[in-house]
């Protein structure tokens, strides 16, 4: 159902040449590109999305119909810019990510302030194409680019204190409006566990659709967690700090027994107000089943082996 | 014009029913247009619940604007506006039942039992067929007596119908708290004593 191709399938055409890596690092260096855009449409100072290249296209994929583009962008659950569906697009356009950097504490060996260029270039940026389940029970199928979570993870030499991974949003009320009214205890926190974390399938995403990272879907740098509810995915990344306790996470804060921890999708376990046995696929009007795991048990389900699911949802 | 002769005048009910059916109109025009978003069912699920209860709190609102204005013909838009609150009704629930449900009874019946802000829904739902069956002339008169305490049912329906919207809210409560507001205050104003209050307090500022 998933395919996965091993890297000696990936044909040398699609190995990024040297040429191509180099741009798209000077791509990433989203400021450079925005000076373009600016003279282009001086009224403007919005972020554009515009072309990634030199990407491995597909590497993990799914025979599913990809989301439209205009839906997986206009549809967004982001508080920071409002509650509507609609609102993140609206209220984003002028969200500015030049000189993001990210803040690596906790338990690694490599703690410190890091820019976004920085933690990007060691890696390669793959496409995957992964389901998003939210809990509020719709789904989508979206091409993401990214790197693995792990192999960045591992250049900050986690020590073997670090049983936990907490990430925090973008905390700034000018810039994130919707920070304004308190909805979320801000800033808005996630986490996983050090081998969910390091789990292959998860991603730290820099794009979509073979663009830059829209504001309205967590610019520059967001989490792709597919067997876990939406949620888990946090945006907008700032931090990331290796911890010995499981970390506090925003929707656990406010809602203890309706969001738990893991959040894995699990169609067997309802969210108390409601059912999690069905999904709408954004582009569809029934809904389908939900799988076991979003779909991806057969990759995730021994990270679980000895939780109970209905306790540890 | 005074406002009498605007509340009696031949062309008031017609406008009062286009109005009713505009929210309907823009939502079939959207339809249509590719307006209704990422999520249509969510949208027209949405839209018509909000349409049921803003109807139903302009239908409640009406007795409360014949005291304060002292003018009597408000009530003849209570009928009308309390059938277009059931209408959007209908269209709520039918496209829950036919989307989510896909026209399946034993699967909406277990939703109805099982999630407490639907049993609430529903409720308000089914207790709203009666009041709409015997809102006419005829039914009136037949009942005599006894219609008056069947329609006070409507405070119990509108109680459900916000609760239904509050119990499912994520985290952003405003408007159904705003909705919530709005009932409490005609609600209130029902009971004698604080009738009295917002009477004079309204005259008072006048």
């Amino acid at each position: 159902m998933i395919k996965i191709k091993k890297r000696w399938e990936i044909p040398e055409s699609e190995v990024t040449p040297e040429p191509l890596y180099r741009r798209r690092r000077e791509f990433i260096k989203a400021g450079a590109a925005i000076g373009g855009a600016l003279l282009l449409n001086p009224w403007s100072n919005a972020q554009a999305s515009y072309p990634v290249e030199g990407y491995q296209p597909r590497v993990i994929s799914i025979d599913e119909k990809l989301t439209d583009e205009e839906d997986a962008t206009g549809y967004n659950n982001f508080y920071e810019f409002g509650t509507d569906k609609e609102d993140p697009k609206k209220n984003s356009k002028h969200f500015r990510t030049d000189d993001w950097t990210i803040d690596v504490s906790g338990h690694c060996e490599k703690p410190g302030t890091y820019g976004l260029e920085d933690l990007l270039r060691p890696h390669a940026l793959e496409e995957r194409i992964y389901r998003l389940r939210c809990v509020e029970a719709w789904s989508m199928v979206i091409p993401w680019i990214g790197v693995p979570l792990g192999s960045m993870l591992q250049t900050m030499q986690p020590t073997s204190a670090a049983k936990y991974v907490a990430f925090r949003t973008l905390h700034d009320p000018v810039r994130m409006p919707g920070q304004q009214r308190s909805i979320v205890p801000w800033p808005y926190r996630e986490g996983l566990t050090m081998a969910e974390a390091m789990h292959p399938l998860t991603l730290i995403s820099v794009g979509m659709y073979g663009k830059t990272m829209p504001n309205q879907n967590g610019a520059p740098i967001r989490l792709v967690v597919p067997w876990k509810y939406g949620f888990k995915s946090i945006k907008s990344i700032v931090s990331i700090e290796f911890t010995e306790e499981m970390p506090r996470t925003s929707w656990n804060m406010i809602l203890p027994n309706e969001y738990g921890f893991y959040s894995n999708v699990n169609p067997e376990v309802d969210h108390p107000r409601w059912s999690q046995k069905k999904e709408r696929r954004i582009g569809e009007i029934f809904k389908r089943e939900t799988l076991m795991f979003n779909g991806y048990a057969e990759e995730v389900a021994e990270l679980y082996d000895d939780l109970d699911l209905r306790v540890n949802f | 014009m005074a406002l009498s002769t605007v509340l009696k005048s031949a062309w008031a009910k017609p406008v009062v029913h286009l109005l009713c059916l505009v929210p309907l109109l823009l939502l079939v025009w959207a339809a249509f247009n590719d307006g209704l978003g990422a999520n249509p069912v969510e949208k027209l699920t949405r839209e018509t619940g909000q349409w049921t209860l803003r109807l139903l709190l302009l239908t409640l609102a009406l007795s409360p604007l014949r005291q304060w204005t002292g003018e009597g013909a408000w009530i003849r838009f209570r009928r009308m506006l309390g059938l277009y609150s059931y209408f959007y009704c209908c269209c709520h629930f039918s496209i829950w039942f036919i989307a989510d449900h896909s026209l399946d009874l034993g699967d909406m019946f277990e939703d109805i039992v099982k999630r407490p802000y639907i049993t609430l829904g529903f409720s308000a739902f089914v207790l709203l067929l009666p009041l709409a069956l015997t809102s006419n002339r005829a039914m009136l008169r037949r009942l005599g007596r006894k219609w008056k305490p069947l329609h006070r049912l409507v405070y119990l329906i509108l109680a459900l119908g916000i609760a239904h919207f509050l119990w499912q809210v994520k985290a952003d409560y405003l408007e159904a708290e705003i909705y919530a507001i709005i009932a409490v205050v005609l609600l209130l104003h029902r009971v004698s004593p604080f009738k009295r209050l917002t009477l004079k307090s309204f005259t008072a500022a006048r």
